[in-house]
């Protein structure tokens, strides 16, 4: 019998479009793996069994009639930063504790408009502020690899369901790294996109001007198919791209042939992980093998990138969360006496102590005397961080780097100590600055057997590029991500 | 240390948080180290830099004011905390 949770999207489809299975046994049996192992991983928040089958049934009337677009029946799980209407939507915050939204984001539109079977709600760290998933209010999610690490933040729930076969796909969200950096720990496939290239309504915002929605894939050519349902301009975000959107699996098959992968020497510094070097070494090696040429680019100002982010999505942050205040939706604080203790308590006892951190860091920066030494100094840094990859991508057509520097570390190793956990999103940030798409792959295992993943990154719009190159990698690597028994 | 336990509060205030006593000692640290680690940006001279607010240019992104029918509001009144005739309830501040 087809062990349906090991299948890839690509392979679902040809199934359903040879009708050797329906989309409800598929469903059927994403929910009996997630009863049978979430209890040890802990990736969702909530599991629809009612409405995913009903829209399993759905998608099923439509592969009767040979109506079968990308997704259509598909088991999918959702990062909880994206409003689901009628579908409690947390952030894994109390604050939203009892938030069923009335509207749906519109990545989720997209997805019901293809047959998408939505399982669930998938945790995070609160507002997606986190790179462990231990900010989460509710659950600490557990790296399927190796369950007392973490699965890495923020979508980490996104990334840990993957993983452990609890959905065929997930959506996250990627602010600072908090798709890759999970994909990297957890062994799947993580895309950010292009700033832009993705509608962020209905995305709950964290700093607006850095923060996109991306795949969490088994393989890279499912990573493009559902780019192909997502990416697209929306009237409801003036921040999308009216670029055209290609068929991003049309890229898959192109050979590497004049591609130039351009190595930053900023990112290979000495004391790096043995097994994150080696496992980068071995993929650019890969590419080569496969028909590209390399060239050594500089980045210079990547180690301002961490304290640039901490300026500026803070900032971003503490105006995008002044919202959560008791009034309009989510949780109010009982005892109270004025409207100004109501906000007090309402937002103290609701957010969790990152969150109230970077409140504080923003309003702090942004407040009079300060403006000039914190966010407008950010902001120039900025500038100098887009500027560098402008001038590398004169010589390059994408960029190879590791996502993080070590493998997952253990729960409660950094969740103390702020500025070490700010610290593991040192390759992925200034992606997020400069706005450009990024994806992470699966490259290599650690020698205590975690997965290590490789990073390509490439200028705006070429999220084309990075497919048939990690699609090429992915090929020659054939690597064997079998998750141990849960 | 770059901020004092009492500038802690003023912007706590500003940011309608508070800390209690337990809480204040340890939060100023933390933001004092983090305060500390931001200042490397200083070592960068960006007199003649002007500065990023976005990744991408947009600005002004216009379409058509067409009004459209919307019958939203049962479902958004439904979820506020406290509501009175299709209006959120508030302490009252005059």
């Amino acid at each position: 019998m087809t062990n349906f949770t090991e299948l890839t999207i690509s392979q679902l489809t040809e199934g359903y479009r040879k009708k050797e299975f329906k989309a409800v046994e598929v469903t059927e049996a994403y929910l009996k793996r997630i009863e049978e192992v979430d209890s040890k991983v802990k990736a969702y928040l909530e599991v629809c069994p009612e409405i995913a089958i009903f829209l399993a049934k759905e998608a099923d009337k439509s592969i009767e009639k040979n109506e079968i677009s990308y997704l259509t029946g598909i088991p999918a799980g959702i990062k909880d930063v994206l409003c689901t209407k009628g579908i409690k939507t947390t952030c894994a915050s109390k604050i939203l504790e009892n938030f069923i939204p009335p509207y749906d984001a519109t990545v989720i539109e997209k997805l019901y408009k293809e047959k998408t079977v939505i399982l669930g709600k998938l945790n995070m760290d609160e507002f997606a502020m986190g790179s462990s998933t231990e900010n989460s209010a509710f659950i600490t999610t557990k790296n399927p690899w190796d369950l007392e690490r973490i699965p890495g933040g923020s979508s980490g729930g996104s990334s840990a369901s993957v993983a452990s076969r609890t959905c065929a796909f997930s959506l996250g969200s990627d602010t600072g790294g908090s798709i890759r950096q999970p994909a990297s720990h957890c062994g799947v496939v993580g895309l950010k996109p292009t700033y832009g290239r993705v509608s962020r309504y209905g995305l709950i915002a964290f700093a607006s001007s850095l923060d996109q929605i991306g795949p969490l894939t088994k393989d890279v050519r499912d990573c493009a198919v559902v780019m192909n349902v997502i990416a697209g301009q929306d009237n409801r975000d003036s921040t999308s791209s009216t670029n055209d959107v290609p068929d991003f699996t049309k890229f898959l098959e192109e050979g590497l042939d004049g591609i130039t992968v351009g190595i930053p020497e900023e990112y290979f510094v000495s004391g790096m992980d043995r097994d994150v070097e080696d496992g980068i070494r071995k993929g650019i090696e890969i590419l080569k093998e496969a028909g590209a040429k390399t060239v050594d680019i500089s980045l210079p100002h990547s180690k301002y990138a961490i304290p640039t982010y901490y300026i500026i999505a803070p900032c971003e942050a503490s105006s995008n969360l002044s919202r959560f205040d008791g009034v309009k939706y989510g949780v109010r604080a009982e005892d109270y006496h004025n409207l100004l203790q109501m906000y007090k308590e309402t937002r103290s006892k609701g957010f969790g102590e990152e969150v109230k951190r970077r409140i504080m860091l923003g309003t702090y920066s942004l407040s009079a005397g300060y403006y000039d030494a914190y966010y407008k100094k950010a902001s120039q840094v900025r500038t100098l961080i887009k500027n560098d990859f402008n001038e590398a991508f004169k010589k390059c057509d994408i960029i190879a780097a590791p996502v993080a520097p070590t493998p997952a570390f253990k729960i409660g190793e950094k969740s103390n100590d702020p500025i070490q956990m700010y610290l593991s999103d040192v390759f992925t940030i200034s992606v997020n600055m400069a706005g450009i798409p990024a994806l992470s792959l699966p490259v290599a295992l650690s020698g205590n057997g975690l997965p290590i993943g490789f990073q390509i990154m490439a200028n705006h719009f070429q999220e084309g590029k990075i497919l048939k190159s990690a699609y090429n990698l992915e090929k020659n690597l054939q690597l064997s991500l079998k998750i141990p028994n849960l | 240390m770059k901020i004092s336990k009492a500038e802690v509060e003023k912007v706590a205030n500003l940011s309608r948080l508070y800390f209690d006593e337990k809480e204040i000692e340890s939060f100023t640290n933390k933001f004092n180290d983090i305060l500390l680690f931001i200042e490397q940006l200083n070592e960068l001279d960006t007199a003649e830099v002007s500065p990023t607010f976005h990744a991408i240019d947009t600005c002004n992104v216009f379409r058509e004011d067409i009004a459209i029918q919307s019958d939203a509001i049962q479902d958004i009144v439904k979820i506020a905390p406290e509501v009175e005739n299709q209006a959120f309830v508030v302490p009252k501040i005059i």
